[in-house]
Formats: C-alpha cells, structure tokens, sequence
C-alpha cells in the first residue's frame, strides 16, 4: 500500500531494512514508524484491548492516544505510531496491559 | 538539571515563532518537540494555505515550515532543540521532567511556553475502536508523511476544512473516497474545498451521523442514518456503507494536561474546542510565568498560530528580562494582525470564546 506516483510529494525513502514482527521477517524502510512500517505490509491490529480483548489499531498517529501499544525488543507499552523502525527489531502484539517488571 | 531562560514546549507553528521571537530578543531557549521533525501538523499538509500574505498564505504547509526553521537558524546561537523529547511533567516549581531517546531529563527554565497543539476528537458509536478507524490527522501523517496508503476505500465524517482537505488529499495518494457526511444541516468547511471534492464525484451528505461499524478484526462496513431536525436518528433511514477505512474528523480539542498539572486555571469553552487555559492579553496563564501560543490556547488555525507565536515569544522573553528593542511596535503589530485574522462573521466564534478565557 506504498504510495509510488503522487501529483505533489515525492517520497525519499530511507535504506530497506527487516524486522521481525510475530515470527515473520517484514520489509521496511529507515525512517519510518513501526504503525507504519507494519500497515504498508497490510497489519492493521496492533494489540488487543486490556479487559474485553478487543483488536486495536493505532487512531491519532502523534503518540498521544495509546491505541498502538506493542512489544518491542520485549519491552511493553512502546508508542509505535512514534517510534522508528529499526532493522532487526522484533514486534509483537501487545495483548492487554504489558508487565515491566 | 538542565538550565535555560525560556523553554518551549512544541514545535509547531506555535512554538517555532515562539522560538524566533524570543530568541530575536536575547533569550536562551529551549525548544522541546517529540517528533524527530519540528513543524507540527504543518509537515503534513501539502495543500496552499488560506490567509494573508504575512502569515505565508498561497504556500504549502510543509514548506511553510521549512521558512519558519530557516528563520528560526538565523539566530542559532541562542536556540537550543530538543527533538525526539516528550515532556512528561511540569511542577509547581517550574520544573520540566521529560524523557529523550529513552533518558530521563529535567529542565528548569526562568519562563515557559506551553505550545503543544491540539488533539483530535473522537466519536461515540457501537464499534468505534475497531482497527482501520482513524483520526483524519492520522491517515494524513500516514500518506503525506511516510506515502503509504491507509486503505482502498475511505468514508470521511466530518465536513470541516480538515475533512474536505483530507479527502482531497486522499485521492491524490490514489485511494477512492466513497462520501463524506456530516451530521451538522450545512458543510462546515469552506465552499471552494467542497465544490473540489464534490466535482471529483464525491457525495457530501450533511444531515447524517454514524449508526455503528461492524467488522471481526478490522473495519468491513459503516451503518449511517439520517438525522432529523434535533438531530435523532430516523429509524428506516439506514444505509450500509462497505469501507475499509473510516476517518474521523469531527474538531480537535486542546492538548492541555500539562497546563492543568501545572495548576493553570482552566475552563470549558466550546467554542475554543475543549478545555482551555485562562489567559491574559499576553498569553501568560494564572500561573506565573506559564505562558500559551497556538491550537493549546484554543483551537483555531495555522496563521494565527503562527502570529500568537510571535507575540507570546515577544511577552514572555520581556518577563525574564530580555527586552526587544522594538518591543511596544512589534507587540501592537501581531496583536492587529491577530485582530484582521479574526475580524467579520467567520470570527465571530473564537472572539466569543477567547473573551470568556480572558474574562472580558
Ligand atoms: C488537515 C488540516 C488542514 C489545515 N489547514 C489549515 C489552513 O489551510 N490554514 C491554516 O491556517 N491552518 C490550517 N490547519 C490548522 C493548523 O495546522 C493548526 O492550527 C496549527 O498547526 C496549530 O499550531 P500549533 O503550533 O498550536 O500546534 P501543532 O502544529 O499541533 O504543534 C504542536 C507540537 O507540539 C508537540 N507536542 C505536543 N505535546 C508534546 C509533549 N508533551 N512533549 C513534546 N512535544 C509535544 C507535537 O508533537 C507538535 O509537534 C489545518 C489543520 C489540519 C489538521
């Protein structure tokens, strides 16, 4: 769901890289975030929601809703609509509350 | 610690000019944004800007921003950015807490501007958390930002500027906009961006809300039903609508914990977007040296922003000490330009609203 052509903007997209995100290797580039890294390769759910388990995506994509929380590098709660996509970084779902300690 | 005369708290248009104005009088500043790229919503928006000339009307947001951080390296010397920070705290004594790259800092500066924008609202409906729901903001930042699509299909609630604006913008980036609706009996957003919109084949449907979503994991379909004159749902008005992607854009509202935690007297006013800080005529709030600039103060538009911006820098570095020379001259300027901007019926809300935050 790359954008290639576009009347106005052009796209300089950073270095291709990979991750792993629930077992599977997905293709990236430098520069961008995790939320969207991950909805270009079609995922949509993110998590699951803390008491009734219900599937959540991100909704204000500026780190201020919460919505995207994931698993990242085994740490919890990480705002993935902000944070950039490294390669060799491994996501996960995040289900419910996650535990720091 | 870290020290500092002045520290601004987002990097928006708001607290860009902040930046410049404080720093064109003499003051040390700190400039904190959470994102890597300063410019706020202005880094998004590849549509021509409505105002005057001053306030770089005909240019496109994002290159506006690029003129502000341009302006801003003019006097580097006395501007300090921290990207990549989000403030987390602000204490009584005036200490700022936040965290950058992972690490924890404190700030303790002399004054602060709290610039931190707005935030978009949300709508109450059966399903509205299923994923492939956004906020228009979103699905901007997505496309315009990073180029990757949000979906095939869009239905746009809303009719504002943001909602025609985005629209538009979505297909530009190749994505089909199956309708844009609205519960209000008239388009909200200006006639020249919905006349735009509508000769690309787009219904506009005013008079009618969201029933709810459905779909397992992710968004499949949205019921929509007409309103009647008090704005209730007709029964047997339904209509089933197949989307992958619905995009709300129903106002925003001001970002405004930080300012509650400080102790800032704040107040309900709608027609400011939410709960807004209690203010004087030089932005400053009811707690000493804790000033406002931007969408945080109310949420209005980018230009006045931007003039707020410069007037706030100008009041706030005078408080700490640090003067311009052409002080009185400049200040009466942005305040007539702040003026013109919310001069004639298109004003008549926000001068409504900010005389209550200034209790006038
Ligand atoms: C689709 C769309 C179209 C628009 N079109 C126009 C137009 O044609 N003309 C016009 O004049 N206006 C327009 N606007 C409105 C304009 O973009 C906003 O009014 C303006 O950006 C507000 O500026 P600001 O500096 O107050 O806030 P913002 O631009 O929102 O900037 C706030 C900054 O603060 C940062 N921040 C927030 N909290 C924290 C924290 N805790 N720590 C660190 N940083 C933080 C944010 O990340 C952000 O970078 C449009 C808006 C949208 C969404």
């Amino acid at each position: 769901m790359r954008i290639d052509k576009h009347p106005i903007l052009e796209f300089q997209r950073g270095k291709k890289i990979k991750f792993i995100f629930d077992g599977k290797e997905i293709e990236a580039f430098q520069g961008e975030t995790i939320a969207a890294a991950l909805h270009a390769a079609g995922v949509k759910v993110l998590g699951k929601s803390i008491f009734k388990h219900r599937p959540r995506g991100f909704y204000c994509a500026i780190g201020n809703c919460s919505s995207c929380f994931m698993v990242v590098n085994g740490e919890p709660n990480v705002r993935t609509c902000v944070t950039m996509v490294e390669d060799g970084m491994v996501v996960e779902n995040q289900n419910g509350k996650g535990e720091i300690l | 610690m870290k020290y500092t005369d002045l520290a601004i708290i987002g990097g928006g248009p708001a607290g860009l000019c902040s930046a410049i104005s404080a720093a064109s009088s003499g003051a040390k500043v700190l400039l904190i944004d959470r994102n890597e790229k300063l410019g706020g919503q202005l880094i998004k928006q590849t549509h021509m800007f409505f105002g005057s000339e001053k306030q770089y009307a005909s240019k496109r947001g994002f290159n506006i921003s690029e003129i502000l951080l341009d302006k801003l390296n003019d006097y580097k010397e006395n501007v300090e950015i921290l990207n990549n920070t989000t403030v987390l705290g602000l204490y009584e004594d005036g200490v700022i807490t936040a965290t950058k790259d992972e690490k924890y800092v404190k700030i303790k500066p002399k004054a602060t501007i709290i610039a931190t924008g707005a935030s978009e609202k949300v709508l109450a409906f059966p399903n509205n958390d299923l994923p492939g729901i956004y906020g228009a903001g979103a699905v901007q930042t997505l496309m315009n930002v990073y180029g990757i699509r949000p979906g095939k299909k869009v239905l746009m609630i809303g009719a504002g500027n943001i909602g025609l604006i985005v629209s538009y913008q979505l297909m530009q980036a190749g994505v089909e906009v199956v309708g844009i609706i609205d519960a209000a009996p008239k388009i909200g957003g200006y006639l020249v961006h919905a006349s735009k919109v509508r000769r690309m084949g787009v219904p506009i449907l005013t008079r009618y809300t969201v029933k709810e979503a459905i779909g397992n994991d992710t968004l499949e379909k949205v019921v929509i039903s007409k309103l009647d004159e008090n704005w209730n749902p007709i029964e047997g008005t339904e209509e089933v609508i197949e989307t992958d992607v619905m995009c709300i854009s129903v106002g925003l509202s001001p970002l405004a914990e930080l300012l509650q935690q400080a102790g800032c007297k704040m107040m309900y006013v709608p027609e400011l977007g939410g709960i807004a800080p209690l203010r004087n005529e030089n932005y400053e709030t009811t707690v000493d040296s804790i000033f406002v600039a931007g969408d945080v103060a109310g949420v209005e538009e980018a230009s006045s922003a931007m003039v707020e911006g410069y007037l706030t820098g100008l009041c706030a570095a005078e408080k700490i000490g640090f003067k311009h020379e052409n002080y009185l001259e400049l200040k009466k300027d942005y305040r007539n330009q702040l003026e013109a901007l919310r001069s004639g019926p298109v004003g008549t809300k926000i001068r409504s609203g900010i005389n209550k935050v200034m209790g006038v």
